[in-house]
């Protein structure tokens, strides 16, 4: 019976093998619930890019891309169902852009032997690929942007910040605890006074928070926001008149849709970001001609140059990126999430790269190897102009406290290979 | 035609009170086991154990341990999402401390721990009743909530506040972690299962439900024959409180692996539990399957013919199974008040009458 079942199911594969010569990256999206603000341009930006590559180089090396997209509506147990439902379509890559969906997605794709991409979110120690072997967090992450916060304070106070106060209000979950280590060890370098602010999910109560922060006056806020809660924090701290330009964001809590609601007022404010926003950039004549004439652009395709649609359109370029790496190593167009597994391993992000893609100075060039699969943490800041209503990047990417993060990176991917029976596998 | 007490005949006391004393019935419902305990594990993949068997099991488990409560004894609960919570808490603080111990002590110990929570936050339902109890356990899930997100010696002192299951395994089979097999980890929520109902199903045929019910039917006649409220309610808050926690230790360990408290036994945990209980049928052990089953696998089902065969936009389908499972819920409220249950129930006493109706 086992033997007859087990040739069954071999030969559905082999029946099934020839149609699944497209390269399947799936995409984990959510378009509906409270955090679908963030959730669509994403996507949007994801989809396009792909259609993009199909429509004018006829997919990745020649092979067409396939995106399958499931609606997780950022909740961990339909982000189960998404993955189990897509796994059977030998995907590539997964990027979930949820924190939540990350940490469930850790063990599983790491014995499923498929890589996962969680570009500025998830869990910050993957950075160690001697630990994490399937998870990949380069450009930048959570800790790097904590850093960049702070250097950029550092920057604009002459490079002392003793006797400041900077606040941090964020998202009450895994998400928005990650930072705290970090700045508290910031804090204790730097001596400024931390002080932290929790904020429920989904984040539309946050009086007592702001007026806690109208007493006790702290310098900064920084802020860990997602979905509805950016665009009402800011807009409560325009109402406690909470210096706008004192105030910086994590990346996720950096969008148009973030701070237009609050109109005039949202003016100066900031968000730290690894990659560049508008649509200056010689790939999107590319998109309006290829993907938005010809009528192919994902969803409602408004979201075209916002600054989630351009993270989207990177985390789709650095994919497509590392299969073209992977096709070279391997020396076949038709790869495995086995092989992409190595291209992702040994990606590299050179400026002429990004420039011959027509996305110059899009974001840090890095190269990521099989101790760092976090790239070299470049952090930029951006600032939002309410007037012409754009944001502009006002620092360029700049290194981060390599020396504070690497040791709490050590310190936590340890502590997990030491729960986990991890072996060294690098060198 | 075949299902009718006609010809067979009880001669002792215990054939008479068998939960299924009609043959063709009790054939139906050992079908059922051997299908769900010899077929099943053979043919099933990791699709159909992680996104639809594992949560109607685990769920059914929760329905199950509030029907017990609302259904049977009357008592209004919102706090299920928090009980769940404290059955996954105490499963992971016993899953680290004592790795060498089976999973099967441990998720039985978070049931009990979870009872002992849910008998203290139980004590209120002695003075208070109906909406003001349910605000009560209202406070419950908030304060639970809290206790998990605030006190860091729950998650271990992790930087991110989840809990993760690690690998632990029964009788040499890993039913947590990410290499247990499908097989394995839907036999081990299907015991933990089909034990609750049979072990809820025999407590309210006996002693024990009857004064629950008499409690629930009305608290002071109950009184007045004997029932004393103090011991009917808080063993009924125990023993919801016991299958909850078995069930959010399962769902924490054997389906997510991570778990943060407070996306996922948030207060929509305990409406959609409640929801469960209330469509499936208060008062009925079926019900809470059907209830788990209907608000399961419909979403899933929706979605596989919206995106997967008519290839329609994830958003639009997420959407529209909103709107179709909330019309439903509607549908089903006022075609049959009583749940699922009731239509099961009229669909057997039609079939006792067919092929003859009068």
């Amino acid at each position: 019976m086992k033997l007859k079942l087990t040739s069954l199911a071999l030969g559905a594969a082999l029946a099934a093998g020839p149609a699944l010569a497209d390269l399947s990256f799936p995409d984990l999206s959510y378009r509906t619930g409270p955090y679908a603000a963030g959730g669509i341009p994403f996507s949007d930006g994801y989809n396009d890019y792909f259609t993009l590559l199909n429509e004018r180089d006829g997919g990745i090396g020649g092979v067409k891309v396939k995106v399958t997209e499931c609606e997780t509506g950022y909740n961990t147990e339909k982000g189960v169902e998404c993955y189990e439902a897509t796994k059977g379509d030998s995907p590539l890559v997964y990027q979930p852009l949820s924190t939540g969906i990350t940490y469930q997605l850790i063990p599983k794709v790491t014995a499923d032997g498929i890589p996962l991409h969680t570009m500025g979110y998830g869990r910050t120690s993957a950075k160690n690929g001697d630990v994490f072997s399937n998870v990949f967090n380069y450009p930048a992450n959570y800790w790097d942007g904590a850093s960049g916060v702070v250097n950029y304070l550092l920057e604009t106070n002459d490079g002392d910040l003793k006797g400041k106060k900077l606040a941090l209000v964020y998202h009450n979950s895994a998400y928005g605890k990650e930072p705290i280590r970090t700045l508290e060890e910031l804090s204790k370098k730097h001596g400024f006074e931390l002080m932290l602010l929790p904020v429920d999910h989904p984040g539309q109560e946050q009086k007592s928070q702001w007026l806690q922060i109208r007493r006790e006056k702290p310098d900064y806020v920084t802020m860990w926001g997602w979905g509805v809660m950016n665009q009402v924090a800011i807009q409560e701290a325009a109402n406690i008149r909470f210096p706008m330009e004192n105030f910086i964001g994590i990346w996720w809590s950096g969008a148009e849709h973030d701070v237009l609601p609050a109109g005039a007022a949202a003016d100066g404010y900031k968000a730290v970001t690894f990659h560049n926003v508008g649509r200056d950039f010689p790939v999107f004549d590319d998109i309006q001609k290829y993907v938005v004439d010809t009528g192919k652009a994902a969803g409602a395709g408004d979201q075209i140059g916002n600054v989630l649609y351009n993270r989207g359109l990177y985390a789709a370029m650095l994919a497509a990126e590392a299969a073209k790496t992977a096709q070279e190593i391997h020396g076949t167009a038709d790869i495995t999430a086995a092989m992409m597994l190595d291209g992702m391993e040994n990606l590299e992000i050179t400026e002429e790269k990004m420039s011959a893609l027509g996305m110059p100075n899009f974001g840090p060039s890095f190269k990521v190897t099989c101790r760092n699969h976090g790239g070299n943490g470049m952090v930029g800041v951006n600032e939002w102009d309410a007037e012409t209503k754009t944001w502009s990047l006002i620092s360029d990417f700049k290194p981060t406290d390599s020396e504070v993060i690497g040791a709490l990176i050590a310190e936590d991917s340890a502590a997990f290979a030491a729960e986990n029976n991890i072996e060294s596998r690098c060198d | 035609m075949l299902y009718r007490e006609a010809g067979d005949f009880h001669t002792t006391y215990t054939s008479d009170s068998q939960t299924f004393p009609i043959r063709f019935d009790r054939y139906r419902y050992y079908a059922v086991l051997v299908v769900a305990f010899l077929v099943v594990p053979f043919i099933i993949n990791d699709y159909w154990a992680n996104a639809i068997l594992l949560p109607f099991l685990i769920y059914a488990i929760a329905s199950i341990g509030l029907n017990i409560l609302t259904g049977y004894c009357g008592q209004v609960s919102l706090g299920t999402g928090g009980f769940m919570a404290v059955g996954a808490y105490a499963c992971y603080k016993l899953m680290t401390a004592f790795p060498d111990v089976s999973m099967f002590i441990h998720i039985i110990l978070a049931g009990g721990i979870t009872a002992f929570v849910g008998v203290l936050f139980g004590l209120p339902s002695l003075r208070i009743k109906g909406f003001y109890l349910a605000v009560a356990t209202l406070a419950a899930q908030f304060f639970l909530l809290w206790l998990f997100n605030k006190v860091p010696w729950f998650y271990n002192y992790s930087a991110s506040g989840q809990i993760n299951a690690p690998e632990r395994a029964v009788f040499g089979f890993e039913v947590t972690g990410p290499n247990a097999a499908a097989s394995t980890t839907y036999l081990f929520c299907l015991v933990f299962c089909a034990v609750s109902a049979l072990i809820a199903r025999n407590l309210t045929r006996g002693t024990v439900g009857r004064s629950w019910m008499a409690i629930r039917d009305m608290d002071i006649a109950a009184e007045i024959i004997g029932v004393n409220p103090l011991r009917a309610k808080l063993s009924a808050f125990a023993v919801s409180s016991f299958f909850v926690g078995i069930a959010g230790a399962l769902f924490f360990s054997v389906y997510l692996g991570a778990v943060e408290v407070g996306e996922a036994f948030s207060i929509q945990k305990s409406f959609l539990v409640l929801f469960m209980v209330i469509i499936g049928g208060l008062g009925s052990i079926f019900g809470s399957f059907a209830g788990a089953a209907f608000l399961v696998l419909l979403p899933v089902g929706l979605k596989v013919l919206g995106v997967d065969l008519m290839g329609w936009p994830t958003d639009i389908v997420a959407h529209f199974q909103l709107v179709i499972v909330g019309a439903l819920i509607i549908f089903f409220l006022i075609v049959e008040p009583h749940g699922l249950a009731q239509l099961w129930r009229l669909a057997k006493e039609k079939l006792r009458l067919w092929p003859f109706p009068h």
